[in-house]
């Protein structure tokens, strides 16, 4: 009993951290706009910022709680984008309060990204390991594929569509052109803004770091841990690992609700939707550590930034950034390199004391 | 006739598939890790045989070789610095540093190649074989990529099941540690492995860009998922397995391009991979895996 | 064990960011002190890096060049020019990253950018800080939507119109057959307006193949374009491709006629393409490295002396070339200093812009509408033993 109260008091205490690092955040570059201190390569990284962090803490549900690894995220972020930026542009003019017919994209982002969570999880979720990643590399790339050479229009005889070309869709001439092949969605409203990207990413934090520490979320767990023993227990395997997956591609459509509503152009092509996005968040989740939120919002945005930083060294910066993963990968998981840590932690110099008993405990465990 | 014309472009291209394939799928079995540099390797290699025969001027055939021994060596520089290291951490870490590996080779050949695409002149040059009054062309590189990809699949499974080396590489992919118990070098083992798929890549490299004759730094990226997805289908880890999902995802491919949607090839290709896997999970020719407690 | 390391990352990937947040407002500051300065700050933004680097590579060597020159003869309207481009992988999200890393460089007039896809993500911005600019490459006809963008190069619905007028007028064909990039904005742009005024002009499309970013086998589009029948192949495509194209229709005996929009031209300089593949194809394109004009020579010349990369230049390089004078002369006409504001320089430049005539290198007395649509004629060429000769 003393143990479990104990456990659940270091949670909250995980948690609090990570909401208030967010908290400190949202203030820090609340001062700093306030007091006009920030420069616009930073003031136009803030909704990726946030974008990329939900990302990587919706991700990490799948890859770090749920313990299977996607490589399709990025799909999931290509059809929430998608649908709502089609509602958008079509409610443009008949909802101009944006109050209103933002909140309404950003559930139908979320949700169309979700249902079709549910829809590829439940056939592809009995698959294992290194297979279920190429099948989620695969969903992704068909998302991106049909998407980026779909065009869809509507006019007063309702909605066409062909993957031929613009002039195919037989429209009359007061139809209007939805998504126009691999052009895309233009014309869609500009409506995020930090302050809704923060609430989405608390919102999502929220949600998440709620649904580890909640009854599904450790039956989750013990799914990852061990699978047979888990079931063996009476946990419901398919009905727990479709619930961390759906909940990870609501957030990522939600991710993506954000991105269509930030740039004017949307367009699915391989750079923001292909199986190298879906790699990069999965790079932002390994690095920040596997399972850890905080870590993942923080390798998200550290990671977003490097890259621009270096702008100055032009040809090289793609390399630096190469090595500099590698490096890092390199760092933080050869096994040798783990041991270095732990022996030089500064952690370990603090609490040495305390040290002795810790590890006698952990060796129990 | 357009029909045999087509097969026989989606063999010649599967063959391609396969031959890269072969190297994911060794690498995968031995090692189990997704190589993401693979394909990268390949655009090495090609670039290694460009240079020699356009400007060094050396016979095709003997450039060929230099590059098999380039791609060799730089499989098991990669092997000793990158992943080495990592034996032991998370798989996944080891995917990243892969993937690291690869964005590495390709801003590295941007800066050392230009990036302009290069036109990479077939290294074979026999006359090709016209049937039916010339609506079907069968091209050298056709008929060489084919006969290739069959020696070496042969070759390899002889390989694995003849020699020493061989079984050793089957011992370890069977159980690591019980295979440093009976006194298998597993470190030799592994990179003997990476050895052997990077000097594959490098022949992979030859004749993919000897029948698409394009050669930039991302010429290997696309080839190389399309050659993972072909070891998987086939079930990774199996070597005729590889052979039979880069074939099958050849003919598919260009099957689906020429009679549904060019657009679309792509996605249907994947979408076999994934009625595949959904009605046998380990691939065509995959080991069935028990779980234990 | 593995909790106190990834606590100890996490502290050391919070200190970078920390460090990179303050390195942030670092930039600011230099961009404060020089706005002030003295000399035009003209930023670019184009692909440095990945797939489609050998255009922003070409605009940057064009650009530098122009810039080198100007500065040389003493500046625009006495001024020293700075010239700085930002790579954007031709992504829509880096490209407004790279805008906005511009900004705080205090860019002044945005001579870009390259590509279409990432262009449109970036006219809004410009509208929003109204800010000048001029695209060398971006063909895109929604590019120019907002009144402060201008072309200089042809819109791809022109050049669709233009190559179905210059095939029907000329009599080279009947029967087209296109193969075009459907992932690619510029070539469906072009295909689009080509197969409205193919039917107008009574030219039969009897295949139009797509292919998608990644393909490397054409044998399936190239075969149907063999069995329809067609005399003629329309390639509204880039050349790094059409050069596979051209040898794998060489490969499998598909002998017929070429023809292509300025994505085609920097064909024969791809390095170690056999010319002779290229033989008899014609393609309309504002610039090619071969003409005989002095203004041609004089870029190429200048070009190769400055010691640039000859892979690049193409007409990219040289719409770059033209785009930093073009900016000059509408500058000197609307006789703007570096110590007016960005809005200032945009509203003058703007008007400027439609009084002002340029002879080019992409072509002589190139005039612009209110629209940003350039006036210009296109030439069209044909490659006669690997070599651009003029046609008519």
């Amino acid at each position: 009993m003393a143990e479990k109260r104990l456990k659940l008091k270091k949670n909250t205490k995980n948690n609090t951290i990570t909401y208030a690092l967010v908290l400190a955040v949202f203030l820090l570059i609340e001062i700093m706009q306030g007091t006009g201190n920030i420069s616009s390569l930073l003031s136009g990284l803030l909704v990726p910022l946030c974008m990329y962090s939900i990302l990587a803490v919706s991700l990490n549900l799948t890859v770090g709680i749920l313990g299977e690894l996607s490589l399709g995220h990025a799909g999931f972020m290509c059809i929430g984008a998608y649908a709502s930026s089609i509602f958008s542009v079509v409610t443009q003019n008949t909802i101009t309060n944006v109050w209103i017919r933002f909140p309404i994209a950003i559930l139908i982002g979320g949700l169309f990204a979700a249902v079709f969570g549910i829809l590829i999880g439940i056939p592809i979720l009995r698959l294992k390991g290194d297979y279920l990643a190429i099948v989620t590399l695969a969903f992704g790339e068909i998302i991106k594929n049909v998407l980026g050479s779909i065009y869809v229009g509507y006019d007063s005889h309702g909605v066409h569509m062909t993957f031929e070309s613009a002039s195919s869709l037989d429209m009359e001439p007061d139809g209007t052109l939805l998504i126009n092949g691999p052009l895309g969605i233009s014309g869609t409203p500009n409506d995020s803004n930090f302050i809704v990207g923060i609430v989405l990413l608390a919102i999502t934090l929220i949600v998440v770091l709620n649904f580890i520490n909640s009854r599904a979320g450790r039956a989750v767990m013990s799914l990852r841990d061990n699978r047979i023993a888990a079931e063996s227990v009476g946990i419901n395997v398919t009905k727990y690992k479709l619930m961390a997956f759906t909940i990870s591609a609501f957030f990522a459509g939600i991710a993506g609700v954000l991105y269509s509503h930030n740039l004017s152009i949307l367009a699915a092509t391989s750079k923001n939707f292909g199986y190298n996005m879906s790699i990069m968040i999965l790079v932002f989740v390994v690095l920040g550590g596997i399972g850890s939120i905080r870590g993942s919002m923080i390798a998200a945005c550290v990671l977003t930034i490097i890259p621009e930083k270096l702008r100055e060294l032009q040809d090289y910066r793609m390399l630096i950034y190469a090595i500099v993963l590698i490096v890092m990968m390199l760092l933080t998981s050869s096994p040798k390199m783990v041991k270095f840590w732990e022996a030089h932690s500064p952690k370990r110099f603090i609490e040495d004391k305390f040290r002795s008993k810790k590890s006698k405990a952990k060796g129990v465990q | 006739m357009v029909l045999i014309s087509n097969l026989i472009n989606g063999l010649s291209l599967g063959s391609i598939y396969a031959v890269i394939a072969l190297g994911y799928t060794m690498v995968y079995g031995i090692a189990k890790m997704l190589n993401f540099a693979h394909g990268d390797v390949i655009m090495v290699g090609s670039y290694v045989v460009f240079l020699l025969t356009t400007k060094a001027g050396l016979n095709p055939y003997l450039s060929l070789v230099v590059a098999m021994a380039a791609c060799t060596v730089l499989g098991l520089l990669i092997e000793r610095f990158a992943y080495r290291p990592l034996r032991g951490a998370t798989p996944l870490a080891v995917l990243i540093t892969a993937i690291g590996v690869s964005y590495l080779f390709q801003n590295l050949a941007l800066l050392i190649f230009g990036s302009q695409v290069k036109s990479f002149s077939s290294i074979f040059n026999f006359p090709s074989i016209k049937l039916a009054g010339g609506q079907i062309v069968i091209t050298d590189e056709t008929i060489i990529t084919i006969v290739v990809s069959i020696i070496i699949m042969i070759g390899l499974t002889l390989f694995v099941n003849k020699t020493k080396p061989g079984r050793a590489m089957l011992a370890v992919s069977e159980d690591q540690d019980a295979a440093k118990l009976m006194g298998v070098n597993v470190n030799a083992t592994i990179a003997l492995t990476f050895a052997i798929g990077s000097a594959l890549a490098a022949v992979a490299g030859v004749l993919l860009c000897s029948t698409y004759p394009t050669l930039s730094p991302t010429t290997g990226a696309m080839p190389g998922i399309k050659a993972f997805v072909a070891a998987v289908l086939g079930g990774i880890g199996s070597i005729p397995g590889a052979m039979i999902g880069g074939l099958a995802i050849g003919v598919i491919e260009i099957l689906s391009r020429t009679y549904i949607s060019s657009q679309l090839a792509d996605a249907i290709v994947f979408a076999v991979l994934i009625i595949v896997l959904i009605v046998k999970p380990t691939g065509i020719l995959g080991k069935k895996y028990i779980d234990k407690v | 064990m593995k909790k106190t390391f990834t606590k100890v990352l996490a502290v050391v990937l919070a200190l970078c960011m920390v460090v990179v947040c303050f390195s942030a407002c670092g930039s600011k500051k230099d961009g404060g002190d020089s706005t002030a300065s003295d000399t035009f700050k003209i930023g670019s933004i184009g692909p440095l890096t990945g797939d489609n680097a050998v255009y922003g590579k070409a605009v940057q060597y064009g650009a530098e060049l122009a810039v080198k020159e100007i500065n040389a003869n003493g500046g625009i309207n006495g001024k020293q020019v700075e010239f700085r481009m930002g790579d954007d992988e031709a992504d829509a999200e880096k490209s407004v990253n790279a805008y906005n890393d511009l900004k705080d460089w205090g860019m002044q007039i945005l001579a870009g950018t390259v590509t279409t896809g990432a262009c449109l993500a970036v006219v809004d911005k410009t509208k929003a800080d109204n800010m000048f600019q001029l695209t060398p490459s971006a063909s895109g006809a929604d590019v120019i939507k907002n009144d402060n963008v201008f072309q200089v190069c042809f819109t791809d619905p022109n050049q669709g119109i233009a190559s179905a007028d210059y095939i029907a007028d000329n009599n080279i064909a009947k029967k087209v057959a296109v193969i075009y990039n459907s992932a690619d904005a510029y070539s469906t742009g072009i295909y689009n307006t080509f197969k409205s005024e193919a039917a107008v002009k009574g030219l039969e499309i009897v295949a139009a193949e797509a292919f998608t970013a990644d393909t490397t086998d054409f044998s399936s589009q190239l075969n149907a374009a063999k069995n329809s029948g067609a005399e003629l192949v329309f390639l509204p495509i880039y050349a790094a491709v059409a050069a596979s194209i051209l040898k794998q229709a060489d490969t499998m005996g598909f002998k017929t006629t070429f023809f292509g929009c300025d994505g085609l031209d920097g064909i024969l300089s791809i390095e170690n393409f056999d010319a002779k593949l290229a033989e008899g194809t014609m393609l309309l394109t504002p610039f090619a490295a071969d003409a005989k004009d002095e203004k041609t020579q004089n870029f190429v010349k200048a070009y190769n002396e400055a010691g640039y990369d000859k892979a690049n230049l193409n007409q990219f390089a040289a719409d770059a070339y033209d785009m930093i004078y073009v900016i000059k002369a509408a500058a000197e006409k609307a006789n703007v200093t570096p110590d007016m504001s960005v809005s200032d320089i945009c509203n003058a430049m703007k008007s400027a812009m439609t009084q002002i005539q340029v002879d080019g290198v992409t072509g002589l007395q190139m005039q612009w509408k209110a629209t940003g649509e350039v006036n210009k004629a296109p030439k069209a060429v044909k490659i006669v033993s690997g070599a651009y000769v003029a046609m008519d």
